[in-house]
């Protein structure tokens, strides 16, 4: 496959003399003894990998390991301090300042960052047209290429709303939306995710699938996170202390970890990580409040074919399941009153887990119970989504297949 | 204590002294600009009947700030021009826009190469320190030494007073500018220009616009004290009544500088609310 992306020996040190700190490290100095004997911070050291064309390269590692550090080189928001970084055959590190800066605009699609960076006193439209500005886009040329990739995002009917009013998810939209405007055929993607909730968050990451599987772009996208990472990289660079440790595909990294520091976090990743109620429930579809009376709750259910229904309280708190067989009994027996009360006799005690309850306590739960959906609350009691039956064995299918190569 | 005095005073005048006699074109020809501006601005405002001019300020008013604070203008205006001091009132309020207009044209710039270069910042820090803790008197004298009695050193002397914070509230504000907003632009190859008229001034709005605010406001009390040096305007009438013992005089100017404080305070900070309102 072609390999879009080279990266040699890439250094950078944030300090005054990167010489000795170079030094230090080749004499076998960690990171913390060059920070605490010369005061000066390794960002990346000696990094030499390839991303290959129209890949989603994923950059892994906990917060100080370097990775959006990396990230930064690639497109020379940080100047490398040692290396190369060829891109199309060029070494862009040899570029003067005015040929970066056409590079840029011909190569990458911006960037997109984990507090989105959107502009606030721009609409989403002129937030997405930004990029082809900058360029010298003419007006109409830019605003229909704009309006293009808004629908493309989902965003079509928001063009004229300001940063402001919007969603997390659909302010990541604008920063996506940006990129994909530019005619370039690289993604950078900082934590991209990283500040949704985790319903909107996976969403965001089937439709970033999806759109990759259109666009084909070549994007390197920066994660803390290994569920993500496993989720959405072709292929993983797991990072540590600014040296990427390993790198491969997933089932790779999982069935061969190259030292116990990737094996540790391959082994977390097996037992938690994946496999918690947050991460296989799903939106809930409708709630009942306590002011509802019982033909409005009855018209919910209907509405969506529910076999019953939630109910939570104005702050989202659970209060109680609802079966749609009793209530329609209750409505029947009933029929000759006009404004009827909801009798707190039909509220039972809904079955609820808390969000970080792992996938193996849920199935317990599930096999002695037969009603409805298990509901999914944080340590408040707040509602968060549901798990349905076909969703965890969807998700102990995916496991079983996670398991096998190891 | 000493038996030797610096000679300060004798320094500073001598200096004073050289640029008076090496630039005094310059100052001649800064003194008729200066002038050509608060003329036309007087002129322009007194040419409008003081009715249509008072609605144009009510319309503005209520614009910015509501149609509560277009009443209460309205209701101060017509009190200004009952009392008889309304050219003086105009000629305040043409002072003032003047030195606003020199300060923004000298200050915006300086905050903005302020907020570029630490450099640049570490120097202008302890000036604008300097400027803004010297008594404000102490501004009338090099005006009265440089540009004579009058309008002018007015203008001079109040521009002076007045340009710090806006120098500080620019920089502050591009200061401000989220790092990512800047690493985004950064990342689609804008130029610096670029970056300066559609990232940082446009996101640091509504702190500028608080420097002018500001400005404005400290532009207001200078151009009072300026009266002392013969600036004119409602200033005059406070001194002639503090001079004369003439309380009810005096207060009544007072307080028409206070409705034209309101009314500035209220259309330029108005200005920066309704920009950030949308963010």
């Amino acid at each position: 496959m072609e390999e879009k992306i080279v990266l040699r020996n890439l250094t950078k040190i944030f300090g005054k003399n990167p010489d000795k700190a170079i030094k230090a490290l080749k004499e076998g100095k960690s990171k913390n003894e060059v920070l605490s004997e010369q005061n000066q911070i390794v960002g990346v050291y000696n990094v030499s990998l390839s991303v290959r064309k129209s890949e989603i390269f994923v950059l892994m590692g906990l917060s100080g390991s370097g990775k959006s550090t990396l990230q930064r080189l690639i497109n020379r928001l940080h100047e490398p301090t040692r290396g190369e970084i060829i891109i199309d055959g060029v070494d862009i590190t040899k570029l003067g300042k005015k040929d970066l800066r056409e590079f840029r605009r011909k190569n990458f699609c911006g960037m997109v960052f984990q507090n989105f960076a959107v502009l606030p006193h721009r609409t989403v439209l002129e937030n997405v047209e930004f990029g082809l500005e900058l360029q010298g886009v003419e007006k109409i040329a830019r605003r229909e290429k704009a309006r293009e990739v808004i629908e493309l995002v989902g965003l079509k009917g928001n063009e004229n709303s300001y940063p402001s009013q919007l969603s997390g998810g659909m302010l990541q939209r604008v920063g996506l939306a940006r990129g994909l405007a530019v005619d370039a055929d690289i993604m950078l993607m900082d934590e991209a995710f990283s500040a949704l909730d985790p319903l909107i968050r996976r969403q965001m990451q089937d439709e970033l699938l999806e759109l990759q599987e259109r666009l084909q772009k070549t994007i390197i996208f920066v994660t803390h996170d290994l569920d993500e990472a496993f989720k959405l990289g072709n292929r993983i660079a797991i990072m540590n202390d600014g040296e990427v440790i390993q790198t491969g595909t997933a089932e790779e990294i999982i069935s061969k970890p190259a030292n116990d520091y990737v094996k540790a976090f391959v082994e977390d990743m097996n037992r938690s990580v994946v496999l918690t109620a947050q991460s296989i429930m799903q939106p809930v579809e409708d709630t009942a409040f306590p002011g509802d009376g019982p033909r409005t709750i009855l018209r919910k259910i209907r509405k969506k074919g529910l076999t019953g229904i939630l109910m939570i309280d104005t702050r989202r708190e659970l209060k109680g399941y609802i079966r749609t067989s009793e209530l329609v009994e209750y409505i029947k027996n009933h029929k000759e009153k006009e404004d009827l009360q909801f009798d707190k006799a039909l509220l039972h005690n809904a079955l609820s887990v808390d969000e970080n309850m792992p996938l193996i306590d849920i199935i317990n739960i599930y096999s002695g119970h037969q009603y409805g959906p298990v509901a999914v609350t944080d340590e408040n009691n707040r509602l968060k989504g549901v798990i349905v039956k076909g969703a965890v064995i969807a998700a102990l299918s995916e496991s079983f297949e996670f398991d096998s190569p190891g | 204590m000493f038996e030797y005095r610096i000679p300060l005073r004798d320094w500073i005048t001598s200096a004073v002294n050289y640029l008076e006699v090496k630039f005094g074109g310059f100052f001649d020809g800064f003194s008729a600009f200066i002038y050509f501006l608060v003329d036309n601005f007087r002129e322009g405002m007194l040419f409008l009947h003081p009715l249509v001019f008072m609605l144009l300020i009510v319309a503005i008013m209520w614009y910015m700030a509501g149609w509560k604070n277009g009443l209460i203008a309205f209701a101060g205006l017509l009190l200004t021009e009952n009392i008889g001091l309304w050219e003086a009132f105009i000629e305040t309020l043409a002072l003032v826009l003047t030195a606003e207009i020199i300060v923004i044209i000298v200050g915006m710039p300086l905050g903005i190469w302020a907020a570029r270069s630490d450099r640049f910042n570490s120097v202008i820090r302890p000036v604008l320190d300097f400027m803004q803790t010297m008594p404000a008197f102490v501004y009338l004298i090099p005006a009265v030494m440089f540009f004579g009695l009058g309008l002018v050193p007015g203008v001079v002397a109040t521009f002076v007073f007045a340009l710090p914070p806006l120098i500080r509230l620019t920089n502050l504000g591009i200061r401000q500018v989220p790092k990512e907003l800047i690493e985004a632009a950064d990342a689609f190859g804008a130029t610096a220009m670029q970056k300066l008229l559609k990232v940082q001034i446009p996101v640091a709005k509504s702190t500028i616009m608080a420097g002018v605010n500001q400005s404005i406001m400290l532009g207001l009390s200078m151009v009072v004290i300026a009266a002392m040096i013969g600036a004119g305007g409602l200033g005059e009438d406070v001194l002639r009544g503090i001079q004369r013992l003439q309380v009810g005089q005096g207060f009544e100017a007072g307080l028409i500088v206070v409705i034209l404080a309101i009314i500035l305070d209220r259309i330029t900070s108005g200005f920066g609310m309704k920009k950030s309102t949308i963010n």
